[in-house]
């Protein structure tokens, strides 16, 4: 039995007008415009997955507009450990996102505006996209010199980065996305997208430096609010739809089924870290200890964010060598992150020889490998 | 049929194999008999040997097609492969994800087009693949219909398999074409089926469960559906002309499927170093001591200095409380603050009393403790229990935090429960566990019943060194200073 084409045609509209009634608000088909309620990047990433998994694009392109709390996102190949200052983050409460697009590493907060053009992948034409971006801003504010490049950034007075890109294709659906600074933190920003761990060896993409500013410093009447509603006018005309914004929660189970499985995903250890491609940290530090100066040189293999091989090469006699062996032991298998480390060397330490020396050496010796993670 | 005329033939060797012995042999009878019995039994074996040989060989005819990296878009000629999904030997349907390949900021996954079995990789991991050149060999069943050569334009193809996904409320129904032949056999629509594979795919055997409800068999709940059941009838009778009506006649004592399977994963990390703590821990001569407290007045107690904590930002729960009078009975009874060699030769009285509060985080079980209780007071310990449950819950405790200490309580009764049997962590010699606080009614001095706060308390204690008086002692002791928490102020340092 098979259903004419006709007869199926009429089925999507039938379902899409019932999905008007549920609350998206469509003009002939052709577009939408999105924008995020939350400013939870674990779950405005999860609405880019939920349209690239659930949506017919066949027809129809989708604006996504959307801002962070403090973040460092980083792209879906690349290494936290090599791109971002992780203990910086981790005080100041700044979370760590990776996203499934390619691409290098940057920092979002409510400074920052991300555009997600979703189209079908044929339609996928990433420097439309730009352009469409920098009419918009010039549209606003004439004067503005701001430009796309090759490597589809865009530069502010021909020399700051002020937007970055990446994009992800699948099956039947493509997306571009990239980020607008406004008026994000650039003290932060600095700090944070600067590695401080040393002798890392990897093939993770790695992520291009540059000098950054932001609209706001350019012309201080600008505001997110502006530009996020311009670059919709913008696509709104373009795409001939109506310049409407639909505000969207990326909560809602029953507009998007199936979005907090993908949410949760997103946060879990093992994607956030343990899709690093394999690396390795060969490296050495000094130890202070009862005035006496000690070096110490490890080397560690990671693969999916865990420990496969490990060793630490202490001067002679200052630990035990059965002690510093069941250090190594244990550590292979274990996540390579400071506090899996910090629970497993407290444990092991119940069951050693209970000595005041051994045990400052042992927690001295831990917190110095701690700092490498 | 060459199978059957292959067995004939071995039949026949066989045979002459067995007359040739029987003419050489003339001893006794029943050892030619044997000797016959056994050729007859090797000959059997090569039967069936080269009768399963045949049969693979069937298999293994299947086509090989090379399954070529498809354009990508933008002029893109070479991307790098990123990540494997598959490896070779894996089966893969159609539309299952194979590799992840990057190119200039774009990271695009590759899906299958086909049906089969991965027979080679043409890349390792970071070289570069390049546009319209083989990624994959896939092995697919000969009897099925084969995608014809594949275009490097992969779209138009693309959007005819769009067209044959139903779509409710923007969710796609995933099914492979032998799937949906089942269903539309059936007369079932795919939206009202609950997929179980990948991706919510439906499967067979989820085509085959429906069908078996449809006929009232009971089924075990379905894992997650995501599917959105359909609109009702009424509205899409237009649409198909099926009739529900008709019921295909299906065997009740259909199996049910399961396609769960047992995982098994190495222990790592930190719960290896659990396991070496916990052997330890159990090497240790354990007894137990129970015991319940009426918590009334120190409940009334928390009530009225719970604001005055609050004013100087610090949440008081309980346990300073518990935490504090365990050190004021531990002043009467050190030994409960003690530790003791491997080959239980000394006993080490600690001065310090170092009370760990166990810790359920991330990871697992934490101990981190409040140094030198006996110097603290009671706010004082509810302050650095703030700190430490806030830097336990964000993975950020140092190793300062999590050893030292000498004495331990746990409160399971946050979680649940009443009487426990704690486990004491080496090299501490006790440990208690608190149950959680019901209302339960009592007696009073009077004979009269009231409500009662009561909270149960395990111990346990290494009875190598600790006996049951002392231990009962101690807990007296604690139990008078929370069931009547003014007698805690005379003691006070």
């Amino acid at each position: 039995m098979v259903i004419p084409s006709s007869l199926k045609n009429c089925f999507q509209l039938f379902y899409v007008l019932k999905i008007s009634a549920a609350g998206f608000k469509y003009t002939a088909n052709r577009g939408l415009i999105l924008q995020s309620v939350s400013s939870d990047v674990y779950q405005n990433l999860a609405v880019e997955d939920w349209i690239h998994d659930n949506m017919n694009l066949e027809n129809r392109q989708v604006l996504f507009l959307w801002r962070n709390s403090p973040t460092v996102v980083i792209g879906r190949h690349q290494n936290p450990w090599q791109e971002c200052n992780l203990k910086i983050m981790r005080k100041k409460n700044i979370k760590l996102a990776r996203r499934r697009s390619g691409g290098g590493t940057v920092y979002h907060d409510l400074g920052n505006i991300n555009f997600t053009f979703f189209t079908s992948k044929k339609k996928y034409e990433r420097m439309e996209n730009l352009k469409l971006v920098v009419r918009a801003l010039k549209g606003l504010r004439p004067q503005l010199d701001v430009r796309a490049t090759d490597r589809y950034d865009l530069l502010l007075d021909g020399n700051f980065k002020i937007s970055g890109t990446a994009a992800k294709l699948g099956r039947t659906v493509a997306y571009h996305h990239c980020t607008l600074l406004c008026s994000a933190d650039r003290f932060i920003l600095s700090s944070v997208l600067k590695s401080p761990y040393k002798g890392i060896k990897s093939n993770a993409t790695p992520s291009m430096p540059a000098l950054v500013k932001n609209l706001f410093e350019e012309d201080p009447t600008l505001t997110c609010e502006m530009v996020m509603d311009a670059v919709a006018a913008e696509y709104a005309r373009c795409h001939q739809i109506d310049h409407r914004i639909t505000l969207i929660n990326p909560a809602d189970e029953i507009v998007f089924p199936g979005i907090n499985n993908k949410t949760k995903e997103l946060q879990t250890w093992e994607w956030i870290y343990g899709k690093t491609p394999k690396f390795s940290i060969s490296t050495c530090f000094n130890m202070v200890y009862e005035q006496s100066l000690l070096e110490v040189k490890v080397d560690i293999h990671v693969k999916h964010g865990r420990i496969e091989v490990c060793n630490i090469d202490l001067p002679e006699q200052w630990l035990p060598p059965a002690m510093c062996n069941e250090l190594e032991k244990n550590l292979i298998g274990s996540k390579f992150c400071p506090s899996e480390t910090t629970a497993l060397a407290s444990a092991l330490l119940r069951i050693c020889p209970q000595n005041y020396e051994l045990h400052s050496k042992w927690s001295l010796l831990c917190e110095n490998v701690m700092t490498l993670m | 049929m060459a199978a059957v005329r292959a067995l004939r033939s071995c039949s026949r060797t066989a045979g002459r194999l067995i007359c040739v012995h029987h003419i050489r042999s003339c001893g006794s009878v029943r050892f030619i008999k044997s000797k016959y019995m056994s050729i007859f039994d090797k000959s059997a074996f090569k039967f069936s040997h080269q009768h399963r040989l045949f049969r693979t060989s069937a298999i293994s005819n299947g086509q090989i097609v090379q399954f070529k990296l498809s354009d990508i878009g933008e002029g893109i000629t070479e991307v790098t492969v990123k990540e494997w999904y598959v490896k070779e030997g894996d089966s893969v349907s159609q539309f299952d994800s194979i590799c992840e390949v990057q190119s200039d900021k774009a990271s695009v996954t590759i899906t299958s087009r086909y049906d089969g079995i991965i027979r080679k990789l043409h890349y390792n991991l970071d070289e570069i693949a390049y546009v319209g050149k083989p990624l994959v060999d896939i092995e697919t069943d000969a009897l099925k219909d084969v995608a014809s050569e594949e275009d490097v334009v992969e779209t138009p193809a693309v959007s005819h398999e769009e067209h044959t996904h139903q779509e409710i409320k923007g969710h796609k129904t995933l099914a492979t074409p032998a799937v949906r032949r089942l269903a539309m056999e059936n007369n079932i629509k795919l939206s009202e089926v609950v997929g179980t594979g990948k991706d919510n795919r439906i499967l067979k055997e989820d085509i085959l469960n429906y069908l078996a409800k449809q006929t009232g068999a009971i089924l075990p709940p379905s894992p997650k559906p995501e599917i959105i059941p359909p609109l009702p009838k009424s509205e899409t009778a237009p649409a198909a002309p099926k009739d529900k009506g008709t019921k295909i006649p299906i065997p009740i004592s259909k199996p049910i499927v399961f396609a769960g399977k047992d995982k098994t994963e190495a222990v790592t990390g930190f719960h290896k170093a659990m396991v070496k703590t916990m052997t330890a821990a159990l090497k240790i001569p354990h007894f137990g001591y129970c015991d319940e407290i009426d918590l009334t007045q120190l409940v009334q107690l928390r009530e009225e200095l719970k604001p005055l904590a609050q004013v100087r930002g610090v949440k008081l729960s309980f346990m300073p409380f518990f935490i504090k009078a365990a050190s004021l009975g531990l002043l009467h009874y050190p030994i409960l603050n003690a530790s003791v060699d491997e080959n239980c030769q000394n006993i080490t009285y600690k001065a310090s009393h170092n009370i760990g509060v166990a810790m359920d985080t991330e990871q697992g079980l934490i101990v981190p403790n409040v140094k030198n209780v006996q110097v603290c007071s009671v706010f004082e310990i509810a302050s650095e229990l703030n700190r430490l449950l806030t830097l336990g819950s964000a993975g950020q405790l140092g190793t300062n935090d999590l050893t030292g200490g000498t004495f331990t309580l746990s409160n399971i009764g946050t979680i649940g429960g009443t009487y426990a049997k704690p486990v004491i962590l080496p090299p501490e010699v006790a440990i208690g566990a608190l149950g959680k606080i019901q209302v339960l009614p009592r007696f009073n001095g009077n004979g009269e019943v009231f409500k009662a706060q009561i909270m149960n308390v395990s111990w346990s204690a290494d009875h190598r060194i600790i006996d049951g008086a002392t231990m009962a002692r101690f807990s007296n002791l604690w139990k008078s200073y929370l069931e009547n928490p003014a007698s805690m102020l005379i003691d006070l340092k």
